[in-house]
């Protein structure tokens, strides 16, 4: 009786003292959703998630190495652990593809299994030595461990695939995050999910100054970030006769810094829909005019939640690491023109101050404009419920 | 969303009926390889060759051989001429031509010495300069026969004229696959190729064909069942050689195009005076019949497409290989248009369907979506 399995190690959860439960079970389900296209089973068992039944072993790790809170995941066999010559072909088996350094790390919590751990080190060790001269042991810094542990049954792995980390997404809550199509904002939103919080995002349209390729392309960030996270509420929020109102009534200076106060507002009204405690965005300090400390200072005044900015200290090469790594960049560099650039000041104001910025927004503010423009961008806005699996993109409104 | 009206048949054109029905019937009851001994095999060998025929007759050509499209045509006659030359001649290519051309041509600058030739306000060949560039070191020279962004007509007899004059040993390849059945040209001028391509005049997709010379001799590129005598290998696209030549037969005679062209751009110059044509008067003879390219400063063209698009008129900025990329067209900066022409250019391409109340009701549209836009400028 032998069964290939995969067994998921998680990161900080583990550390979590009377709450670890919660954080478990969330995990635990986030695994089952990641699984679940590979036929795959997630169980919990002693503290660690096992998962069985899948169809493409490799595909299915991958896979679940990408999910937040996850440590490492091992492509593991289970057997019976009386059958002590079985235990150690299938280590030899599990080595075969194996060369360089290794050790055998053996555990027994089966405390009336007739061997002790170091016995059961030294007889399968000298095994696997024997049937693979690519092998050498070395038991202080191998680069391989082959692990035995007795429980019920007999667990033997011995490679890993490296996990993202983090929390479990959902244990942290919900925030919102503005989503441009850039390089920036996806790496804002994965750095904050894999704090554990739930992702939903807008994004604004400028029809006709942005095309629907942008669209479509926004929504690809956004399923790449579903790999991650699970699936992503985006609200496409139409955002060109606000942009056009700034052209027209506020002073050239002003008008970045303007727009960016709208969509802040927007966004803090779609996440209060969302109940969304926070927003996020991709800013850094310094990297254009408008994400300045006093411009900064200046967008965060019209809402009333935290803005999580997690680049606001990375360089753009940082940035354009981590997005590569993560898979967005390529998507994020797909080069759709953004006429957006008609409503760009050639002088944006780099140090406004409050007041100022509150001055330059009052042509907007008379008979209610702003507030009707506003309402009508969140009332119109399309909703779009984002899954990992391409087909699945339904419009829930 | 209003009806469709479609305006960018110069990046591709609706198959016609009789090419539809022909690739139903080539798929359904004619799908035998060419190449087998049977007499099924032997009746689609026939009906290739049917199309051949038809092609190199009204081409006047010595062969004709089909490929996969019109990049393929214009790559197989480029490298595979210069492929079959010991001496490391030099190659002269315009410089509006389409990236099939102008890439291919580049790719031999490591071994060649390859060189643009430049273009006048108008899109069209500079022949002064062309005569200066044109030495006895030249083995090939390649010039468009309309231009795909701008429909400038190309002044092909004078370019045969110099380089009978200058090198008269350089082949000379013209990529027909705007002009071709639009504007008629025949190979015994002293052309000794030409590309065309089947979906740009109702065939379909992933078909074209390169005719050729008697003096053109071409190293294939493609190497496997030694197909099309020896020089594209691969089994031929039957179905796709069908739709052409029914395309081909079924192709309006008349030429009305010129008609709806010049109703598109006084329409639009009368409600717009901004607007400018960009490539040769659209009256003359040097400009094509099918393709206006015209500016709407200060209004980008991305934007203008978009909002076209919204109220159903489908237009291209520039060539539509190239666009999805922000990089300015290649033909207008040849052309040394000024920026903002450039970045304000749009491209109507018309077809044998375009009527002329899609037209009226281009052009409202035009003018509509241009009064809402050109309030909102960079200042």
């Amino acid at each position: 009786m032998k069964k290939h399995l995969l067994l998921v190690k998680y990161a900080e959860v583990h550390l979590k003292g009377q709450n670890r439960p919660f954080f478990q079970r969330l995990l635990l389900r986030n695994i089952r959703d990641a699984v679940k296209p590979f036929g795959g089973k997630a169980q919990l068992h002693d503290s660690r998630i096992f998962v069985s039944g899948y169809h493409d072993e490799e595909a299915c790790a991958r896979r679940i190495s990408r999910v937040f809170g996850v440590h490492a995941v091992s492509p593991a066999v289970q057997m019976d652990k009386n059958d002590f010559k079985k235990i150690c072909q299938t280590a030899v088996e599990m080595t075969r593809d194996v060369r360089g350094s290794f050790k055998v790390a053996a555990r027994r919590s089966d405390k009336s299994y007739p061997m002790e751990s170091p016995e059961i080190c030294i007889e399968v060790g000298a095994y696997v030595l024997q049937h693979n001269p690519g092998l050498q042991v070395d038991v202080h810094r191998p680069e391989h461990v082959l692990q035995v542990e007795i429980r019920d049954d007999a667990l033997i792995y011995v490679k890993s695939i490296q996990g993202v980390g983090g929390l479990p997404v959902g244990s942290s809550g919900k925030a919102m995050l503005l989503l441009s199509g850039g390089i920036d904002s996806p790496v804002a939103g994965y750095r904050v999910a894999k704090r554990g919080v739930e992702l939903s995002a807008v994004y604004y349209h400028s029809f006709p100054y942005t095309g629907e390729q942008v669209k479509d392309k926004v929504i690809a960030l956004g399923r790449i970030l579903t790999d991650y996270c699970g699936p992503i509420n985006l609200y496409i929020v139409s955002f060109t006769e606000i942009q056009q109102a700034i052209h027209e009534k506020c002073p050239d200076d002003f008008t970045t810094l303007i727009m960016r106060r709208c969509m802040t507002r927007i966004a803090g009204i779609l996440a209060q829909k969302e109940r969304a405690l926070a927003l996020i965005t991709g800013e850094s300090i310094g990297q254009v005019a408008s994400q300045t400390l006093e411009a900064i200072a200046c967008t965060d005044s019209v809402v009333n939640q935290p803005v999580l900015r997690p680049l606001i200290g990375s360089d753009k090469l940082e940035i354009i690491r981590e997005a590569e790594r993560i898979g967005t960049y390529e998507t994020s560099c797909l080069p759709y023109e953004d006429c957006c650039t008609v409503f760009t000041p050639r002088h944006p104001v780099i140090h406004p101050k409050l007041k100022q910025a509150d001055y330059a927004e009052k042509p907007l503010l008379e008979s209610g404009l702003l507030i009707d423009m506003l309402d009508r961008a969140v009332n119109s806005a399309d909703l779009i419920r984002i899954y990992p699996d391409a087909e699945e993109t339904r419009s829930v409104k | 969303m209003n009806t469709l009206i479609y305006l960018d048949n110069a990046a591709t054109t609706r198959p016609c009926d009789a090419a539809l029905a022909a690739v139903n019937t080539s798929l359904m009851e004619a799908y035998f390889n060419p190449s087998a001994s049977y007499t099924q095999g032997l009746h689609a060998r026939k009906s290739l060759d049917a199309c051949r025929t038809l092609i190199r007759s009204a081409l006047k050509a010595h062969s004709v051989l089909f490929t996969s499209g019109g990049t393929e045509a214009n790559n197989l006659a480029i490298l595979g001429s210069m492929a079959g030359r010991h001496k490391r001649g030099k190659v002269l290519y315009l410089s509006v031509e389409h990236s099939a051309v102008a890439a291919t041509c580049q790719s031999l600058a490591k071994t060649h010495d390859v060189r643009a030739i430049p273009v006048d306000g108008q899109g069209l060949i500079n022949l002064d300069a062309a005569r200066e560039m044109m030495d006895e070191d030249t083995a090939l020279i390649c010039v468009m026969q309309v231009n795909n962004e701008v429909g400038s007509v190309q002044p092909l007899q004078e370019v045969i004229r110099l380089r009978d004059e200058r090198c008269p040993d350089a082949f000379l390849h013209v990529d027909g696959v705007q002009g071709f059945l639009r504007l008629p040209v025949s190979l015994c001028s002293g052309i000794d190729s030409y590309a065309l391509s089947a979906h740009k005049v109702h065939g379909i997709k992933g078909c074209g064909a390169l005719a050729l010379a008697e003096r053109m001799k071409l190293k294939p590129q493609l190497f496997g069942g030694g197909q099309e005598g020896g020089l594209r290998a691969g089994t031929e696209n039957t179905a796709g050689v069908a739709a052409l030549e029914a395309a081909i037969r079924d192709y309006p005679q008349e030429n009305s195009l010129y008609l709806l062209k010049n109703r598109l751009k006084s329409g639009l110059l009368s409600l717009i005076p901004e607007a400018t044509v960009n490539g040769p008067d659209a009256d003359s003879t040097q400009s094509c019949g099918h393709i206006l390219n015209m500016s709407f400063p200060p209004v980008r063209a991305q934007t203008m497409l978009n909002a076209l698009e919204a109220r159903g008129v489908l237009v291209s900025q520039g060539s539509a290989c190239s666009s999805g990329s922000p990089k300015p067209s290649r033909t207008l900066q040849a052309m040394g248009l000024h920026k903002e022409r450039m970045d304000s250019a749009l491209r109507f391409s018309l077809g044998r369907f375009t009527t002329s109340q899609e037209i009226d009701t281009a052009v409202d549209l035009v003018w509509e979506c241009y009064q809402e836009l050109k309030q909102f400028t960079r200042r």
